[in-house]
């Protein structure tokens, strides 16, 4: 086959490629380092991301959209791409249906809290992770048995199924949807419309004049209410979460469990031959992932709104969710986080292009695809495999290939 | 037509403006727009500030969206002209119609200090999900568009709209078909969404006995082959479809070219030119569609549903600004009290919000286009 | 649930099947681009739903420019010479989107032998971009200063909206199976879908470029090795898969009459559904499933109302997979692919 790419395409992939060195860099550094300094160094970077929809730093903040709100949702696609990355990037299955487990997080709560009961949140959440988690099982039971690129397909038609079932069955709030979903218990007491913002005490942000900072009193976020008009108190919450599911998603990729996905992903009947029960596997990758997009589901619907509909399930999203994990680099959980904040961001950072910006977003996703086909931030063996591949190809003479 | 280029001037112009804005910050621009006006005592302090549009302006449904602030932005030209003095101007919120966008875009409205009021949110779904929102903070707020019963039964105090309910416009057309019409057989169908479902069940209510036998579609859907069949089974010899104008065009087509002979009607989403050319002029002819709100004034600016509805919620506003109403209290105390007529029918609101008198009319499509200069009151 | 409505008489049994058979055999025109691409590379297509919308546009412009503006209503004779010169017109439409697509999103993914899940994302991205730039033509004119010119073609400020031909075909009742009365536009659209498949199947049956696609889809090493040039196989099946598309839109719009940019998605998902549900790769399969799923969309329809149609297709789908997990008449392009 042809390898005449011009030679003048290839320094915009450079930059790209760096990303993931730059990456591998930053880790390694990182696991040099003494235990007291590494556990000062994530306290200090996990105190910047929870405080900075307060900091608001120029150029990331959003303008034209409220910056914690962006920050929430953010971190919902987050813990989303996390979920559907144990799926896609670690069995290697392919799931574009993938909103139907978010849906059925979301609207457990939603039944639980408002429609026909009124359990308190926390109360709803675990009991919705586990309805999702049983729904990944059901789902996945018959679906996993079906060929590779089939269950593509297939999920997708599940989506689509959850989708139409909440907009036409009554008992799920049909087309209208489901409202006054209970917030999270605030601490400090709840907001008392249309003065009180309760809270245990008032956290002001900052301002930026340019790069001059200068402290905004006007409009402080009230320490652990869950009101209406601030999402930043849901961002802390769901951030909490995120943690929480990423130091599980660790624990489980380095143990038994994440080799025999591995070992699946790669070559599934040689797995089996190994003695994989790779079906069962499979089966958990699916559950695992739907108990995730539950609990992101979950969250979802009791956020600022405390509103679902079946507008928010589209098929769509499904898409969005997909290309934010291969995007990101399926198979390493910050790539997939990257891949998941950057989809949800780029749009809203962007809006003053209004009209052009979903043009924009789906020629970028196009030109990532085809320019930087690992993903941003790939794992690192995948990286490794393509080092090896290039020294190959470069000692066998074609050296113009430039990916 | 100077619309077109008007439209995207203005459009320019408040990208422009936005960005300088927004480049400034909240709290600078107060000022800074306040000692450029250089309007001196006796104005309102509301001078310089800005009203805020929410809804569709891109996606799907982005044209009914770019109607309404065609209407929003007709009014405020006529308001600026006169009172160079004391301008207003207009942000957009694009939530491209989805409840799952509109909240960060509300919390953002309500945080940002220059806006002092709001048109939208353009649809039921959307304002659902924000109008806590927006009352937690008390802005207050006046919908061109959105129709959904259950909205103002919510007790939000600071949120009005300028068009009927489904309940009032659902119960004139269904009389109108039992009673004009003379159907004794009346098959109703909907998109499955809150504005479409809550007319044609309120429809379905009203018809009572009438009613032969119900469907519902999917918005995008095409094929309409299956809705058809079960028409002509039915017998109907009168057909209400609750949505907009896409679906209701490829229903009315599919419907004549399967050979149904009796009364085509429709609400308020289908009020628009556009039903003609998807129908078809042939199938088109004869349909009825009802919508709360009497024919724009021939000279008027601005086209397209809910131009005209758009067009009279800014101009409460810019009244509550001429009348020297400065708080969010205020403002809403004088939009409660309103009672003025405006282009899309006598505005007044009840202490829901809704607009008190709904006067609904059928429009009719004849020789071959909507009329929209002579429809006929039903209620 | 209402067994009644469907089968409670032959006659309302017979007009549902017809009815559903008409736009089963758009979805299989559709349906041949997913299978065609699948059974060559192995990809998911995602993009083909945009091929087959510029192909709607294509037919609406060709009537606007031969006939203008103004609304009319025209019977089929009268229509047929702009309508056939809106066929080649589409056809040229979409098999040049689908060759750009082939060009810009899939190219360069083929050749490294990239996974294909990459092929998919590109293949999403592309298919948002070009909606949103159909979207947006009225911008793009007016980058131009074309937009007053264009003014009938780009709809300024509504060019999301939805957009019709002004040229209503009025179909003509010839005879009536049950209660379906068989219209002239309804039978052409199952005629024409009906060669359109037919020509196809020779093609890549008995012509040596068909045999090239054939051989590339058995074995892409192998029939390199025998001097298939497989980068313009690739190109042939795409733009094949765009011929197939512009013949489906040119039908579409005389049977629907109107589209807009975001109206190839559902039609989209659902010819591939129908491409699975054949068996995808498989030309006959295409056919099979477009009109299997067209006519149980409509028996669906039927009995649980037409707003769980949808739901109907799907569970239809995966049924068929647990039962025959290759489709219907299993996979394979062309003949014997194991």
């Amino acid at each position: 086959m042809s390898t005449t790419t011009a030679p003048s395409k290839a320094p915009s992939v450079r930059p790209l490629r760096r990303l993931g060195l730059w990456w591998d860099g930053v880790v390694d550094r990182y696991n040099r380092q003494p235990l007291a300094i590494k556990i000062v160094e994530i306290f200090l970077v996990v105190a910047l991301v929870y405080a900075l929809p307060l900091l608001r730093p120029p150029v990331i903040t959003t303008q034209e959209i409220d910056f914690g709100g962006v920050m929430f949702g953010c971190a919902a696609y987050a813990l989303i791409a996390l979920g559907l990355n144990i799926v896609i990037g670690y069995a290697g299955l392919l799931d574009l249906g993938y909103i139907g487990f978010y849906a059925t997080g979301a609207y457990t709560v939603g039944v639980l809290t408002s429609y026909h009961w009124h359990w308190p949140f926390f109360l709803a959440l675990p009991l919705a992770i586990a309805v999702t988690m049983v729904t990944g099982v059901i789902l996945g039971a018959p679906t996993l048995r079906v060929r590779g690129d089939y269950l593509a397909i297939v999920t997708l038609g599940f989506g689509e199924i959850i989708r139409i079932c909440v907009k036409n069955i009554e008992w799920l709030g049909a087309s209208s949807g489901i409202k006054d979903i209970a917030h999270p218990n605030s601490i400090g007491g709840g907001p008392q419309p249309p003065f009180d913002r309760g809270g245990l005490f008032d956290i002001p942000r900052l301002e930026w004049n340019g790069l001059v900072p200068s402290v905004d009193h006007d409009h402080p976020t009230a320490f652990l209410s869950f009101g209406a008009i601030d999402a930043v108190p849901y961002y802390w919450l769901l951030l909490t979460a995120l943690i929480l599911v990423l130091v599980a998603d660790r624990l489980i990729k380095a143990s038994r469990v994440g080799r025999a996905w591995e070992a699946t992903r790669e070559d599934e009947d040689a797995a089996e031959l190994m003695g994989v029960p790779t079906f069962k596997f499979k089966l958990l990758a699916f559950a695992m992932g739907a108990a995730i997009g539950g609990m992101s589901g979950a969250f979802y619907a009791s956020g600022q709104s405390g509103y679902i509909s079946p507008d928010s399930f589209l098929l769509l999203f499904s898409m969005l969710f997909v290309a934010a994990v291969i995007v990101g680099g399926a198979g390493n959980r910050w790539g997939a986080i990257a891949g998941g904040v950057l989809v949800y961001y780029l749009p809203e950072r962007f809006r003053e292009f209004a009209d052009y910006r979903l043009l924009v977003f789906g020629m970028a996703l196009t030109l990532l695809a085809v320019w930087r086909p690992q993903g941003l931030l790939p794992p690192r063996r995948a990286r490794r495999v393509q080092r090896a591949e290039e020294e190959i190809r470069e000692l066998e003479g074609e050296g113009a290939t430039d990916v | 037509m100077i619309r077109s280029s008007r439209a995207r001037r203005a459009a320019i112009t408040l990208a422009a403006t936005a960005l300088v804005l927004s480049a400034c910050g909240s709290d600078g621009d107060d000022k800074s727009n306040d000692a450029a006006g250089g309007d001196g005592g006796g104005a309102s302090e509301l001078c310089g500030k800005n009203l805020a549009f929410l809804g569709a302006l891109t996606g799907d449904a982005g044209a009914l969206g770019q109607n309404m602030v065609g209407g929003i932005e007709l009014a405020l030209k006529e308001y600026n002209a006169d009172n160079a003095d004391c301008k207003i101007n207009l942000k957009t919120f694009d939530s491209q119609g989805n409840p799952d966008k509109a909240p960060a875009l509300a919390t953002q409205i309500v945080n940002d200090d220059t806006i002092f009021g709001l048109i939208g949110p353009g649809f039921s779904g959307e304002s659902l999900a924000t109008g806590k929102t927006f009352f937690e903070k008390g802005l207050p707020s006046i919908s061109p568009s959105a129709t959904n019963v259950t909205i103002t039964q919510q007790g939000w105090t600071t949120w009005h709209r300028v068009i009927g309910n489904d309940n009032a416009q659902g119960q004139a057309d269904a009389a109108y078909l039992t009673g004009e019409v003379g159907a004794k057989k009346v098959f109703v169908v909907d998109d499955g969404q809150d504005y479409s479902k809550g007319l044609a069940d309120t429809v379905k209510e009203a018809l009572g006995d009438a009613l032969v036998a119900d469907d519902q579609i999917s918005v995008g859907d095409t094929n309409m082959s299956a809705i058809v069949q079960a028409v002509k089974a039915s017998g109907a010899d009168a057909f209400f479809y609750g949505g907009y104008y896409t679906e209701a065009g490829l229903l009315a087509k599919q419907l004549r070219q399967g050979g149904f002979k009796g009364t085509f009607m429709s609400g308020d989403g289908s009020e628009d030119p556009n039903f003609v050319k998807v129908a078809g002029t042939q199938a088109a002819e004869g349909a009825v569609l009802s919508a709360p709100a009497g024919p724009p004034p021939a000279d008027f600016g601005a086209s397209g549903l809910y131009a005209t509805q758009a067009y009279d919620a800014a101009n409460i506003f810019l009244a509550a600004v001429q009348d020297g109403a400065s708080s969010a209290q205020e403002i809403n105390e004088f939009i409660g009290s309103y009672s003025n007529d405006g282009v899309s029918g006598p505005i007044a609101f009840d202490e829901n919000g809704d607009i008190k008198e709904s006067k609904i009319y059928a429009y009719f499509v004849k020789d071959g286009k909507l009329d929209v200069e002579n429809p006929q009151a039903i209620s | 649930m209402d067994l009644g409505a469907l089968f409670g008489s032959f006659d309302n049994f017979l007009s549902y099947t017809a009815g559903g058979l008409v736009f089963g055999a758009i979805y299989a025109l559709i349906a041949l681009g997913y299978t065609m691409v699948y059974g060559v590379l192995q990809l998911i297509n995602f993009a083909h739903s945009e091929v087959f919308m510029y192909g709607t546009f294509a037919v609406a412009w060709t009537f606007i420019f031969f006939h203008g503006t103004g609304d009319a209503t025209w019977s089929l004779g009268k229509a047929i010479p702009i309508l056939l010169v809106a066929l080649v017109v589409a056809m040229l439409m979409s098999a040049a989107v689908a060759l750009l697509l082939e060009r810009v999103a899939y190219r360069r993914l083929i050749r490294n032998n990239s996974p294909k899940l990459i092929a998919l994302i590109s293949a999403i991205g592309a298919s948002f971009a070009l909606a949103e730039a159909m979207g947006l033509r009225d911008r793009f004119a007016a980058w131009f200063g074309l937009d007053d010119d264009l003014a009938d073609y780009v709809s300024p400020d509504k060019a999301r909206d939805v957009y019709s031909n002004p040229v209503t075909i009025q179909p003509h009742e010839l005879f009536t199976i049950g209660g379906y009365g068989v219209t002239d536009v309804d039978l052409v659209v199952l005629g024409a879908a009906l060669l359109m498949m037919l020509a196809l199947d020779q093609f890549v049956r008995r012509t040596r470029l068909g045999r090239g696609i054939r051989a590339t889809a058995q074995d892409p090493e192998s029939a390199a090795l025998m001097g298939v040039n497989s980068g313009r196989v690739v190109q042939i099946t795409f733009l094949i898969g765009g011929l197939m598309a512009g013949a489906a839109a040119t039908l579409y719009m005389m049977k629907i009459g109107s589209t807009r940019q975001n109206a190839g998605f559902i039609l989209g998902v659902k010819a591939f559904t129908a491409a699975v549900m054949g068996g995808i790769g498989n030309l006959r399969g295409a056919l099979v499933g477009g009109l299997v799923l067209g006519v149980m969309e409509n028996w669906g329809s039927a009995v649980f109302g037409q707003e769980w149609k949808d739901v109907v297709a799907f569970v239809l789908l995966v049924l068929i997979l647990l039962v025959r997990p290759s489709g219907i008449l299993g996979e394979a392009l062309g003949k014997a692919r194991a």
